[in-house]
Order: C-alpha cells, then sequence, then structure tokens
C-alpha cells in the first residue's frame, strides 16, 4: 500500500514530520513502512516561462532562438521543439537545474548560440501521457494558464509528494485505506494540536478543537437574520459560529486558520516587552508583558480574550480551522483592550469575570453548529488545558441575620425555595453556589437573591432605632448658607459656574504670564480645551456670565457664586487646596462705593470689625485707580474688589463698567464673630458738630477720618462723611469734604464747653497730621 | 321766660342746620357772656322765688343743650373736613410697587438646601469633601479594584493615574468610615465629574447628594423608611417610592428607587414620560467589603448609602427642558425661582 502524505493530511491537517520519523514511527507501532519515495524531488528550478520571441538559429536549420519571460527576467532559449510558438507558457529548466532521473541542466551553447536552459517535455519532468493526457508526447509540454511566468513547475502541477510504501499485514485491510492509515497515524501521533498554557492565573482553562475541510460561506438565513437581530454582522459561516456561539452561551470564541499556524503546538503566554502584533481589524499594535497572547511556534496570532490577529484570520481559502474557547483573567483582557484601544464584545465580557466552567459546553455547541451546518468536519478529541479549577463557592444560609439585615420576616423553607429557583443547592444549612454565579460571596449576596425574587417592595419602611441624634451643619456649612442668603437679600442672584475652565481665560483677564495662578490642576484626558484645567480663579467664570447677561441685553445685573477654587500643590502626589471664594460681580447697577458697600456690609454681617481699605494699583485685572484690598485690623488679607480694567471689559464684550469683588470664604469665616453682647441704649442726647474742608485730591477721606477718631477718642461715636464737592469755587486738583462728628458721653449731656474743646482737639490734630485747616 | 327760653333753644337748633354755620359766632351769640341766654338768666331777679329754680333748671337744660349742640356740629364739620381731604390724597393703587431688589438663589441651591433642611431633621450631618480626589477613595475603597470594569477611563477626568476629578461623592463615605466609628449618619452633597459632552441632559459637571447610616441593626426596611420620608418631605406627602433591583459595586443589595411622579401624581405626563414614575435616587445595603475598607467589622455593624442627581430633580421639579441653562446663568432664568 502506498499512502500519498499529500492525501494523509487531508485527515490529519496537524501531522508536522519528516518522511523518515514518520516512517519510523509507523512501524513503532505496526504498521510497517517498506521506505518512501520523495516524488519530484529531482526536479528542481524548472520555471514557467512564457516565449515571447522565437528566432531562426543563424547558422542551425532546425534549431530556433527563443527569448522567454521567466517572471523576473528573460532568458533566451535554443530548442530543437518544433510545437513551441510565441505566447506559449513552456516549463523552462534554468540552469543550472536538475530534471526527472538527476539529469543536470548546465548553460551550454549550441552552434554558437548560448542557451540559458532547456525547455521540457513531460517524460523529463517524470511524468507519462496518462498522468499529462493533454501533453504531447515527444514535444514541449505547453502549460496551461493557471500557472504564471516564474512559478515552480514542480508546485504548480503537484509533483512534490512522498509516497509511504507500507507493507500491511492480513489481519487489517482497512489499512488498507488512507482513512485506515490516517486513523493509525491520529493514534501514534496522539494530538496533532497541543496547547501550553504558561500563565495559569491569566488563563485558567484553554479548550480547543479542529476541524478540517470547512467550505467557507455565508451562514443560513436563521443564523444570519439572529446574528442581525443581535446586533451582530454575519461574516462566514465560520465566523458567525463563533459569535453565535458567544451570544447563545456567553462564552467569546475565536476561529484560528490551521494553515497559519506554524508547528503544531499552540502557547497561551505573555507577550514580550515590544512584541509586535496585527490585529484582525489590520490595526498595528506594541505589546507589553502584561498582556497575553495565544502565540503558534513563532508569533502571537490572538490578543487573548481581545481580538485574532490578521495573521490567522478566517479567510475564503481556509481549508482547516482551530476554534478556541478559553478562560482569561478579566483584568488582564481590560488592560490589553484599553491599552491598545480594542474593546471588542468579547473583551467587555471577559473583563467582567466569565465561569471557566463555560467553555467546553460552548466548544461543543459550536462543533456541533460546524456539523449542522455542513461547514467542515469535526476532528475527534479536543483539548481542554485547565490549569485553575474554579473553587466551588459554599456558605452558610443564616435566615435570621438575613432577616435582621432586610428587615424581613421569611421563613428559612421560603429562602431555599427561591435559592433553588436560581440554581443554587442548599443542603444542612450550607448553599452551593452555582458555577455560573461569581458574583455571590456574602450573607449581603444572599440575602439580595432572596429578597430580588421575594420582591424589594414587599419590605415593609422603617425608621432606624438608634438613639435621639442632632443633625446641624458644621458652623462653617451654616455661615456659608448664611452668606448666599445674605447676598441674595442685598439684591444679588447665585450662579453656578463650571469648576473647569480653559488656560486661556488667564489671559482674558489679564494674568502675567508669571502669575502663579496660572499654575493650575491639568486634566489628562479632558473634553475639550474649554474645560481643561481647574480653576485657579473665579473671575473669569463670572465676567463670563456678566457677558452672556448683557449680550442677551439684560441692562444690570448683579450676581454672586459660591465658587470653589483649586490650588495645586508643590507634591505632584498631593491633592491641591479647595477654597471657597465669594465672587460678587455686577454691571448697570451701581458704581465702585455700591461694591465696597456691599464689602462693607458682608464683613458687618459676618461680625468683622475695622477692616482696613486701601488701594490696589497693580491688579492687572483691575482699573488701577478703582481698586481695593481689604483686610482684618490684624493685617489678613481677606479680598479684592473694584472696577474691572477697562480692557478686560472689553474683552469680554460688556458694554458698561463692571465691579467685581473676590472674598476668601476660609479667611471670612476664621474672623467671623457671632457673639452678640447687648449695649444700653443712650441716656444722655449726643451733640453734633459740623466740619467742612477744602484739601487736596491726594488726601484720602480714611485719613482724615482716622485722625479725626483718634484726635476725638472716646467721645467721638462716629464720624460721616456727607458732603464731597469738587467744582466751581473749590481749586483745580482740590476738593471740598463735609463731615458729620456725632459726641457723646455716657454718664452726662455734654455742655458745649465740652464739645467745643473735643472739637479743638480733632483740629489740631488735623492740621498737625495732615496739614488741613477748616474751611474758611 | 319760658317761652323765652324756647325760643333761643329752638333759634340755636335753625342756626345749626345752616349750610356755612359760624360755630364760634354762635357760641358767642347764644351762650357767650353777652350773649342770649346770659341776658335771660340776668333778668332772673325780677321772678318769683318759686318761678326761679324752675327756670334756672330750663336755663340750664338749654345751654347744656346747646353746648351739645355745637360740639357735635364741631365734629362732623372736622370729620367731613377730613374726608374731603383724604379724596384729594387718592392715590392710583393699579401703578407698579417700588420694592427692593432681591437676589435668587440658584434653583441648584434652592433644592439642595431643601434637602439639607430635611436631612438635619432627620439628624444627618453634612459631610464635604474634596472634588479633586485620590482614585483610592474613589474605587478601592468602594469595592472596585484596579481593572474593575466600573473604572473605565471613559467616563472619569484624571489628573495623574493616582488622582482624578471625583465623579460621584461617594469617596466623601469612605473618608467618613474611615475616620468615625458608628453610629454615623451623613448626607455628602457635591459637585462630580463625567467625560460627558454637555447637551441637554448631560453636562460634564454636575452636583450630587449622598447619604450613609451605618450603625447596629441597621436594616434594608430603615433604608426604604429614610426614604420614603425624605420623598414625602421633598416632593409632597401624598409621594410613594418604589425599589428596583441594580446592581452597584459599593453596595449589596442595591436598588434603583423611583418615586411617584410628583408632577401627575402617578397618572402619567409629560415629566414622567407617562410612566407615573421618576428615577432619582440609586441605594443599597454597604457593601462588606467597603466596612472592611474602611475599618467597620461588617458582622457586627449594617449600613445603607443612597446617592441622587441634584439636577435631575431640580430639571423635574421645575420642568426645566435643559440642563445647559443651569450654567448658563442668565438672569431672565435665575430670577424665576
Amino acid at each position: 500500500m502506498n499512502l500519498s502524505l499529500e492525501w494523509l493530511k487531508e485527515f490529519t491537517p496537524a501531522l508536522e514530520t519528516t518522511p523518515h520519523e514518520y516512517s519510523d514511527k509507523m512501524t513503532d507501532t505496526g504498521s510497517k513502512v517498506e521506505g518512501f519515495d520523495e516524488l519530484g524531488k529531482d526536479i528542481v528550478n524548472v520555471k514557467a516561462g512564457r516565449i515571447t520571441k522565437i528566432e531562426k538559429h543563424p547558422d542551425a536549420d532546425r534549431l530556433v532562438v527563443c527569448q522567454v519571460n521567466v517572471g523576473d527576467r528573460s532568458v533566451q532559449i535554443v530548442t530543437a521543439a518544433t510545437n513551441v510558438y510565441e505566447g506559449a507558457l513552456v516549463p523552462v529548466a534554468l540552469a543550472p537545474a536538475t530534471l526527472n532521473g538527476g539529469l543536470e541542466i548546465k548553460k551550454t551553447k549550441m552552434r554558437g548560440i548560448e542557451s540559458e536552459g532547456m525547455f521540457c517535455s513531460i517524460a523529463e519532468l517524470g511524468l507519462t501521457l496518462n498522468d499529462m493526457p493533454s501533453a504531447v508526447e515527444d514535444g514541449i509540454l505547453i502549460l496551461n494558464d493557471e500557472c504564471k511566468e516564474g512559478d515552480d513547475v514542480a508546485d504548480a502541477l503537484k509533483l512534490r509528494d512522498v509516497a509511504v510504501e507500507f507493507e500491511i499485514t492480513s489481519n487489517r485491510p482497512d489499512c488498507l485505506s488512507v482513512i485506515g492509515l490516517a486513523r493509525e497515524t491520529a493514534a501514534t501521533y496522539g494530538d496533532f494540536l497541543s496547547v501550553e498554557v504558561k500563565d495559569v492565573d491569566k488563563c485558567p482553562r484553554y479548550t480547543a478543537r479542529y476541524v478540517k475541510n470547512v467550505r467557507i460561506a455565508p451562514s443560513p438565513l436563521w443564523m444570519r437574520m439572529r446574528l442581525r437581530a443581535s446586533g451582530v454582522r454575519p461574516i462566514n459561516n465560520i465566523v458567525d459560529i463563533t459569535n453565535y456561539v458567544m451570544l447563545e452561551y456567553g462564552q467569546p470564541m475565536h476561529a484560528f486558520d490551521a494553515s497559519c499556524l506554524s508547528g503544531s503546538k499552540i502557547t497561551v503566554r505573555r507577550a514580550a516587552e515590544g512584541e509586535k502584533f496585527k490585529s484582525l481589524d489590520d490595526k498595528d499594535h506594541v505589546l507589553r508583558s502584561d498582556m497575553l497572547v495565544i502565540a503558534d511556534d513563532e508569533k502571537a496570532v490572538a490578543l487573548a480574550g481581545v481580538m485574532g490577529g490578521a495573521n490567522s484570520e478566517i479567510k475564503d481559502t481556509t481549508v482547516n480551522v482551530v476554534f478556541e474557547s478559553a478562560n482569561f483573567d478579566g483584568a488582564s483582557v481590560r488592560i490589553a483592550a484599553r491599552d491598545n484601544a480594542m474593546r471588542t464584545e468579547s473583551s467587555s465580557r471577559f473583563e467582567k469575570g466569565l465561569d471557566p466552567e463555560n467553555t467546553l459546553p460552548a466548544l461543543e455547541r459550536a462543533c456541533e453548529l460546524v456539523e449542522l451546518l455542513g461547514a467542515g468536519e469535526v476532528v475527534d478529541g479536543y483539548i481542554d488545558v485547565y490549569g485553575k479549577k474554579k473553587t466551588e463557592v459554599t456558605l452558610p444560609l443564616e435566615a435570621d441575620r438575613i432577616n435582621a439585615f432586610l428587615g424581613t420576616d421569611l421563613s428559612e423553607e421560603y429562602m431555599i425555595k427561591i435559592l433553588e429557583k436560581l440554581e443554587f443547592k442548599v443542603e444542612n444549612g450550607i448553599i452551593q453556589v452555582p458555577h455560573f454565579r461569581s458574583d455571590i460571596e456574602y450573607m449581603n449576596d444572599v440575602a439580595e437573591e432572596v429578597i430580588r425574587i421575594h420582591g424589594y417592595n414587599s419590605i415593609e419602611s422603617t425608621l432606624f432605632k438608634s438613639g435621639v441624634k442632632i443633625g446641624l451643619p458644621t458652623r462653617e456649612q451654616a455661615y456659608r448658607r448664611r452668606l448666599c442668603d445674605y447676598l441674595c437679600a442685598l439684591g444679588f442672584d447665585e450662579i453656578y459656574t463650571f469648576s473647569f475652565i480653559s488656560p486661556k481665560y488667564y489671559d482674558r483677564i489679564a494674568l502675567p504670564e508669571n502669575s502663579p495662578l496660572r499654575r493650575s490642576v491639568v486634566i489628562s484626558n479632558p473634553l475639550g480645551e474649554d474645560t481643561s484645567v481647574m480653576r485657579t480663579t473665579a473671575l473669569p467664570s463670572l465676567l463670563e456670565v456678566l457677558s452672556h447677561n448683557d449680550n442677551h441685553h439684560t441692562h444690570g445685573v448683579s450676581l454672586y457664586e459660591m465658587a470653589k477654587v483649586y490650588l495645586p500643590s508643590d507634591d505632584a502626589e498631593a491633592l491641591p487646596e479647595e477654597k471657597f471664594k465669594v465672587m460678587i460681580g455686577f454691571y448697570g447697577e451701581g458704581d465702585f462705593y455700591r461694591m465696597k458697600g456691599v464689602v462693607e456690609s458682608v464683613l458687618a454681617e459676618s461680625g468683622i470689625k475695622d477692616a482696613v481699605y486701601s488701594a490696589c494699583p497693580d491688579d492687572p485685572s483691575y482699573h488701577p485707580g478703582r481698586c481695593a484690598v481689604v483686610s482684618s485690623a490684624d493685617g489678613r488679607a481677606i479680598g479684592v474688589f473694584g472696577e474691572i480694567h477697562p480692557s478686560v471689559q472689553k474683552t469680554y464684550g460688556i458694554g458698561s463698567p463692571v465691579y467685581a469683588a473676590e472674598l476668601d470664604l476660609n479667611t471670612l469665616f476664621a474672623l467671623s464673630n457671632f457673639d452678640t453682647h447687648y449695649t444700653p441704649l443712650p441716656k444722655y442726647p449726643a451733640t453734633t458738630r459740623d466740619f467742612a474742608f477744602v484739601v487736596s485730591d491726594e488726601i484720602e477721606v480714611g485719613a482724615i477720618e482716622n485722625v479725626m477718631k483718634k484726635a476725638g477718642g472716646k467721645t467721638v461715636e462716629s464720624v460721616k462723611l456727607f458732603d464731597v464737592y469738587r467744582g466751581e469755587q473749590v481749586p483745580e486738583g482740590m476738593k471740598s469734604l463735609a463731615f458729620n462728628v456725632s459726641m457723646r458721653s455716657p454718664d452726662h449731656t455734654l455742655t458745649d464747653e465740652e464739645a467745643d474743646k473735643v472739637t479743638k482737639k480733632i483740629l489740631t490734630l488735623l492740621e498737625r497730621e495732615l496739614g488741613i485747616t477748616l474751611r474758611s | 321766660m319760658k317761652e323765652k327760653l324756647e325760643q333761643i333753644r329752638r333759634e340755636a337748633e335753625e342756626r345749626l342746620k345752616a349750610q356755612n354755620v359760624d360755630l364760634e359766632e354762635l357760641r358767642i351769640r347764644f351762650l357767650g357772656k353777652k350773649g342770649e341766654l346770659t341776658s335771660v338768666l340776668r333778668g332772673m331777679g325780677a321772678l318769683t322765688p318759686e318761678e326761679r329754680p324752675v327756670i334756672g333748671q330750663m336755663a340750664n337744660e338749654v345751654r347744656a343743650y346747646i353746648e351739645k349742640a355745637i360740639a357735635e356740629k364741631g365734629e362732623e364739620l372736622k370729620k367731613e373736613l377730613l374726608k374731603s381731604k383724604l379724596k384729594k390724597e387718592r392715590l392710583d393703587v393699579t401703578m407698579p410697587g417700588n420694592a427692593p431688589k432681591v437676589g435668587k438663589r440658584h434653583p441648584l441651591a434652592k433644592v439642595e438646601m431643601e434637602m439639607w433642611d430635611i436631612f438635619l431633621g432627620m439628624g444627618f450631618d453634612i459631610a464635604e469633601g474634596p472634588e479633586v480626589e485620590y482614585d483610592y477613595y474613589r474605587f478601592q475603597a468602594l469595592n472596585i479594584p484596579e481593572n474593575h470594569p466600573a473604572r473605565d477611563t471613559q467616563d472619569t477626568f484624571y489628573v495623574t493615574p493616582k488622582i482624578l476629578l471625583r465623579s460621584q461623592t461617594s469617596p466623601v463615605q469612605a473618608r467618613v468610615m474611615e475616620k468615625q466609628k458608628p453610629p454615623i449618619r451623613i448626607i455628602s452633597p457635591g459637585r462630580v465629574y463625567r467625560s460627558d459632552e454637555v447637551d441637554a441632559t448631560h453636562s460634564p459637571m454636575f452636583h450630587q447628594l449622598e447619604g450613609l447610616v451605618v450603625d447596629k441593626g441597621i436594616t434594608m426596611g430603615d433604608l426604604k423608611g429614610t426614604l420614603e420620608l425624605f420623598a414625602q418631605k421633598m416632593f409632597g406627602e401624598k409621594t410613594r417610592i418604589r425599589f428596583r433591583p441594580h446592581h452597584f459595586p459599593f453596595t449589596e443589595p442595591s436598588a434603583e428607587v423611583d418615586v411617584s411622579c410628583f408632577v401627575c401624581g402617578g397618572k402619567g405626563c409629560r415629566v414622567c414620560k407617562g410612566e407615573g414614575w421618576i428615577e432619582i435616587l440609586g441605594a443599597g445595603m454597604v457593601h462588606p467589603n467597603v466596612l472592611r475598607n474602611c475599618g467597620i467589622d461588617p458582622d457586627v455593624y449594617s449600613g445603607f448609602a443612597f446617592g441622587m442627581g441634584i439636577e435631575r430633580i431640580v430639571m423635574c421639579k421645575y420642568g426645566i427642558d435643559d440642563m445647559r441653562l443651569l450654567y448658563e446663568n442668565d438672569v431672565r432664568f435665575l430670577e424665576q425661582f
């Protein structure tokens, strides 16, 4: 019995061997091999060539000189053959070449004309007219157009094979057949496919099965329509089966073209650092060593649980297929999918953690479908590497605890009934969790199973029984709320703005390049530039809103926000400081002094006395002559307020002057004082005196007031500015100021003499300290 | 003399009825020192001792009568005078009033404050925590280990691999449990961030309010009771709630909670999309791993947690159909609340 190994391979597709090894092994297992003949082995360097030109040999009537295209070049062949013609495709032995029987062909000169080889007849290729009935016995073999210029003729004509000669004993007539010998071969070689899992933690189970002689075609209508309804695009029968099973069993599968697997071993291993992989959507990936791949002897053929490789994709020409149904660790699939930007239906299932018990049933279902669809022949035997068996989860059924936890009164029998409906087993108070439920670990989980089937809404509503407890906002929370209400009472509407802004917003409020406020917490995956950094100042947000309202023709608005800002820490590992800023802003509804009044009022409401206001000419967002900082008597900065710089106002496209205040909530709260003590109402009348001065514009009212209060001491109850005048009768660069000073004594009615004495003191000190005198 | 007195009385009566009576002149004429009554009395000397008291009494009666009549007339005239003065002072009450402008709290703050008050009343404290947060508190502490599917970067903004913008306020719960021993009863309101493009129903920044109760013997019935009470105070006494089983990694059992539509009362309307129910809450019993991660023994203590989006409630409550309005801060919008 001569066996064609080519033929044998149809039945043992994964057989990888040499004729020698094969002969020895088969002999050892009882199928004696007499010898083997490596057909076509002699035929070396015979290529298909197309004759492009035939000319007469100048010195020989029976010879012609041919120009022949052998694919990569053109050669000159001298021949005596008579059946060749221009355009014919013929076998060309290109020197140095050998032909049937070892005949060597060298370059030669025939009657002085060089010939680079020789055209071949069927005999020279070891064939007869029986093998090649269309040929001419004594002429050159004319090839049909199935091969093209440059093809190896021995391959194209399928001349290469190994004929193994078996001596079959008389008791085994079944082995006088390819199938019989294939059976013996399979038994001798064991599994043609072997799988090694190198990382059991990442691949607890790997099952695979071989399908041969597949006939790639569209899957039947019913399957295509079910896939379509499930949102999966039908591709071809084999791919569709993997998707169908994934949908039906919840187990992702993959099919490899077996011919693309080099060697007979599948290895599940970690990728080499930097290993390259082209996925079947033709995208290139560079892998890391924490990613798991399915590999043959040479290369990765799939990124485990994510996507197969382009190198082993099922094609129309695929003949043999390896089906994979494996279980991979969720976390590592998730990382691989995420970092290669390949979220697939498969990866999104694996990353949630699948049941390893499900791989084999799914694989069997796939093979069943192959047979049902007539898509191929399922080879006997499957591979199952189950390295990390899932431990069975058991836990006690604690009915009392469950009732106490849920606030229910369900009987243990009832709980068991529910659990059994869900395929749990309960024996002797122990619950055995079904293998497909990986979410059941604790009493809470069991409680949920019971109560969701019983009905959440049947739980009776109760209120927890812990003792009386008072709920109070913290002092700071209460202060914030009080401040918000107070600002509303002052006529300001509250706004809410986004905490993230564009870094360009810092330019809009004219922050200098080196301002520390330009260093923000940066979002690494922002939606867009507009929301890419956490603000360090809420002024741009406020101005943005004022601008929006002005653009919508609202002629005056007054707004405030309790706005958080985020100040990055110097330590990149540390969280930023988050602070509240009280942002107040308006246009069209007042001037600088309204804003100052609001600030004073907020401070008064907070119980903060003796705040100091001073001019602030150097805040780039504000008008240099109309900006003030406010700080506590002991010098702690509370905030800044004033008229927004005209160029910033212009940037925001607001038509009229804009006023803003930025107060630090932490400082306000730290300074706030809500202890209230009653002061008795005055028993004796106050005496008032008016003062009018003409002073230089440079002198600040605050300075005059301070001197007047200092000079008057305790007797001066209040100093009130009631008139400011510039214009006629007042020289240029001067202003006329009028103050009303109220004086009072707690124990008697002040006499005129006493009041005059205080007045005199005030005037003396004013002259000495500020050089100003009463208006004459 | 009798006739004379009677005549004086009648005459005075007559005169008082006149249109533009001068009361002072009348008083002098009848009651003055040279007045008619006085001169009659002067003639009393000529009377007999018997007549004198009779006439005297009569004269006094006439005097009293005239005095009273003049006084009454005086009051009457004063009233008329005032009446005509007030008539002239009439204002057009349909002209607009002149109230000082009072600002409005933002609708999100308004609703949040209502929630504060309800929960403060139930003994909850208010806990706050950082918005820029360690991923530990957002994930690991809440039973979402590294590489858990719920950690998809798609919806979380990151600053560094370890620091993120919290996508819910739950990290505050973990921080509170770490620091405070039960009993714990807190709400944590605040800003949260998710990588959602802005549209009518999404925003990359929004507000949540979560609650947490941990103590011995806390039951799922307590969770239901608490949320029911909250819903009734927030949306009206007739509000009902409905629990639907769900999954959250940090609670078990978990539920999504619907309230009966507070616009239509459950009959079905535009706000509840005809369903009669509005989904506003997620809730559940704190997962034992979460308790354990925060140093609380789940065999001793149990607890519940819940959370809701404030924007969603504001939008349902006021019938706002576009979330963007809440951040645009147009005063024509703000001043409606």
